[in-house]
């Protein structure tokens, strides 16, 4: 088939762009080895949460001062207005979450952990757990739900450096018991929208929570009724409920990656799992055709543009060999942020800087993957997420900000190629 | 055996989104789910001993292969796993017997108005699932009594045009041979001439069944049929894609099949609606489609999504006017070929499926649309709707039912007649 684009990789950046190309009424396919790191993240949009060590309350105020100390980082092709327009649109679409939040501040969002988080946007039914204002929290584990432990996130929590401080008690109760064996948090949400889980968790907690409390639950309040389970909640117990995140797997992350192919879906777009894109054709720097390997051999596909969204080391769109050769994986692009062969790759403790942590595509601030000149390898190539080098998205907790904003702005360069040309000659 | 389905087990990051996807996990404690039972559980079964027989409770969808970001075979070492397990334990004469469509279509079919009256009376069910192990509300096709392959010696096309060579599979020859008189009917209105090879199963449910030295006999036996077509260049189609899939993919990737014979088949190999798009591609598929006004949900199997090849059932029949197809969102209808059919495994499939039903159910559509044949049968059992394969609004779109006249047809677990 021949497509307006191509998107390789069903991660943020790749399902925000297509979202974008398809509204423009583009034509779309995305093609991807598997299901991306939507799954495994929170569903909060965290655009800047750290410079260095210190915690950034307004992410959009910040970014000068990051692009100066990074000026390879992925936010030095964005625009300012750019970003904020991304973002806002972004929360926008994925209505069915309910997102708030900005780019002009960040909220402070409990971990499983209990680390506050700083984090731009939040689906409504996490952003009751800004810690900000200080105040009184209760938080609610569910006995046989692994990795999550009420008592440990407000034992940090009163400890974590905040503005205000908080009071934080939890409570460990015992779910109704079910045929299903295994308490992930896949499983515990699939109950919320089946049984009624909500009768017995208002029972538990209507008498048990001190008034000013807010209650805090693990983020299983269902995959298609979770924001209709939280409303639910608040109403009922008549205080503020919120979601905290879990470890893997990611209830939040698994609605937004169902509200966005959902949007797709209703726009035409294709959605081809457990396939890879191997290579291009191209003409004068200009790709033709994208081949897809799929059961039986490679079939190419006619595009007029490609958005590379394969993500970094852990999703493959990076590779390292064991001879330290470090490569993108689908058109062997040039990379950044690689130190040579030689040299060390590891720094001994996990948390110190690590020389491979920024490694990544290079780009023009059209998003297209660049030479060692500056020149885009391909004309109608164009990158997003987390195969962008320059930034250290763990570090900074703004993977999921770049994600959309890449993702965003390298659909409005697809779009709007003509016009983008003469802003780049100008700059 | 080819160990790059083993070896794959290095990748698993344990991120758990197999676990998420897995729709029997979902719905009962029996299986603990595919990264459990596969990469983790693999470990245990070095000395190519089965540790556990919870795998046999994995339907073999292989959604969880598909949706995996780091390529773990998981689905294909789970399938492993489970014939080990039986290989260790004995296949069970049930799951033998279910096991072998041409067995039970050449004994059917003489037979056809007293084995449909069998398969379908509650008393006679009742007592096949108390002594076999078949559950009595399991969806069951009915003997056509006329096979296709006997249906199609008399017909006669086109002598001089393109060959295009049929696998039709068994669902077809013995319970829906009108499906497959569509399907040559459109590749003839399209300029074919269509060769119908004599063929029998391809042992891809041997092969979920846990029996993989019959199934790897079943699919020799075919590829021998079908390989001088191949070697002749010819592209193969299928309007089976569980069937299809068996000969690209999973003779190889599952039975450790490593022939040149089998290699050529599988590059041959279409489905029916990957190939009928690839002609629109270049400009040679006919679209003198006649409008059909009608509201259809459509479902691609987990099968159809083995292939790699999106959804070209969507994109051929967005060709036809006034026909609008909702594309669903589910991964698997539940009964995975024979899982379905089990004594222990029916109301499983029933729960994974219940999904499916009510999307559908929703949609207010009395017909759903749907690639897979087994499919179609829980799709009609489930949703109490008439469920047919795109094919068969193609060929009503291009006005060939008024030419046969013929009522379009069939699921093989109720007749339908779409008004439109």
């Amino acid at each position: 088939m021949s497509y307006d684009t191509v998107v390789v990789g069903a991660g943020l950046a790749g399902l925000t762009a297509a979202l974008r190309l398809t509204e423009r009424g583009q034509r779309v396919m995305i093609v991807a080895r598997g299901v991306g790191a939507t799954h495994l993240a929170p569903a909060t949009i965290d655009v800047l949460g750290y410079l260095g060590d210190t915690r950034v309350g307004a992410p959009a105020g910040s970014l000068a001062a990051l692009i100066a100390a990074s000026p390879d980082h992925p936010y030095a092709h964005i625009t300012a207005d750019q970003l904020a327009t991304a973002v806002t649109w972004f929360g926008a679409h994925a209505a069915a979450l309910g997102y708030s939040g900005s780019v002009g501040e960040n909220m402070l969002l409990p971990t499983a952990l209990g680390v506050p988080k700083p984090s731009a946007l939040a689906p409504r039914s996490m952003a009751g757990g800004d810690l900000r204002g200080g105040g009184r929290f209760l938080f609610v584990g569910f006995k046989g739900f692994k990795d999550f432990h009420p008592a440990l996130i407000a034992d940090n929590l009163v400890r974590a450096p905040l503005p205000l401080p908080i009071t934080a008690r939890a409570l460990e109760l015992e779910p109704p018991s079910s045929r299903l064996g295994d308490l992930s948090g896949r499983v515990i949400a699939g109950r919320f929208d089946a049984d009624n889980l909500t009768d017995w968790l208002v029972g538990e907690l209507e008498n048990r929570v001190e008034p000013d409390e807010r209650i805090g639950v693990p983020a299983v309040l269902g995959l298609r009724s979770g924001d209709q389970t939280w409303q639910e909640l608040e109403k009922r117990l008549g205080c503020t409920v919120f979601e905290v995140s879990t470890l893997p797997p990611s209830v939040p992350g698994i609605r937004l990656f169902n509200a966005l192919t959902a949007a797709l879906r209703a726009r035409g777009a294709r959605l081809v799992l457990g396939v890879r894109a191997v290579g291009a054709h191209a003409n004068n720097g200009h790709i033709d055709t994208i081949d897809v390997a799929n059961a039986t051999g490679t079939v190419s596909h006619a595009v007029g543009s490609v958005l590379l969204a394969t993500g970094g080391f852990p999703s493959g769109g990076l590779e390292l060999d064991s001879f330290g050769a470090t490569r993108e994986t689908v058109f062997d692009l040039p990379l950044i942020g690689v130190p040579e062969t030689d040299r060390v790759r590891f720094a001994p403790n996990y948390f110190d800087p690590q020389p491979l942590a920024s490694a990544g595509v290079p780009t023009d601030d059209l998003l297209r993957p660049v030479d060692a000149n500056g020149h885009p390898v391909y004309t109608n190539l164009h990158a997003a997420g987390a195969i962008l080098g320059g930034a250290i998205p763990w570090k900074e907790k703004s993977g999921t900000g770049i994600s959309v904003a890449s993702g965003y702005a390298a659909a409005e360069a697809i779009l709007a190629p003509a016009a983008q040309s003469v802003s780049e000659a100008v700059r | 055996m080819n160990d790059f389905i083993r070896d794959s087990l290095d990748h698993c990051v344990k991120c758990t989104i197999c676990e998420t996807y897995c729709p029997v996990s979902q719905v009962t404690p029996m299986f603990p789910g595919p990264k459990y039972a596969g990469p983790q559980a693999e470990r245990y079964r070095g000395a190519g001993k089965s540790v556990d027989s919870s795998v046999d409770y994995c339907s073999g969808c292989g959604i969880c292969t598909q949706v995996c970001p780091q390529d773990v075979k998981i689905a294909e070492i789970n399938s492993r796993a489970r014939a080990k397990l039986w290989e260790q334990r004995g296949v069970p004469l049930r799951n033998q017997m279910i096991a072998r469509p041409t067995v039970i279509g050449r004994l059917g079919t003489p037979v056809a108005p007293l084995a449909n009256w069998a398969l379908h009376n509650r008393a006679v069910r009742g007592i096949v699932q108390s002594i076999v192990g078949i559950h009595r509300d399991a969806p069951m096709p009915s003997f056509a009594g006329k096979t296709f392959q006997k249906r199609s010696r008399n017909h006669r096309g086109p002598s001089d045009a393109p060959a295009v060579v049929y696998f039709h599979g068994c669902g077809t020859n013995y319970y829906e041979p009108l499906v497959g008189e569509m399907v040559v009917a459109v590749l003839e209105h399209n300029g074919f001439r269509v060769i119908v090879p004599e063929q029998d199963c391809c042992g891809l449910p041997l092969q979920s069944n846990g029996n993989f030295p019959a199934a790897r006999t079943y699919v020799r036996r075919l590829v021998d049929r079908l390989v001088p077509h191949a070697r002749a260049g010819l592209p193969i189609v299928s309007n089976s894609t569980s069937c299809g899939l068996m000969l690209k993919r999973e003779a190889h990737e599952i039975l450790g099949i490593e022939d040149e014979d089998l290699k050529i088949v599988s590059e041959s190999m279409y489905d029916l609606c990957e190939f009928l798009l690839r002609l629109h591609e270049r400009g040679q598929l006919r679209t003198d489609f006649g409008s059909l006004p009608l509201t259809v949900p459509y479902h691609a199997p987990c099968q159809q999504r083995g292939h790699g090849i999106g959804k070209p059932a969507l994109d051929l029949l967005a060709l036809v006017p006034d026909l609008h197809m909702i594309e669903l969102d589910v991964d698997c209808c539940g009964i995975a070929g024979t899982y379905g059919l089990k004594k222990e495994k029916y109301e499983i499939s029933m729960a994974v499926g219940k999904r499916l039903f009510s999307d559908i159910a929703a949609t207010g559509s009395e017909l759903a649309a749907c690639d897979s044949e087994t499919c179609r049968w829980q799709i009609a059992h489930g949703a109490g709707v008439t469920a047919v394969h795109p094919i068969e609004l193609l060929y009503r779109a291009y006005g060939l039912d008024r030419q046969g006249q013929r009522d379009l047809v069939t699921t093989g677990t109720q007749p339908a007649r779409v008004s439109g």
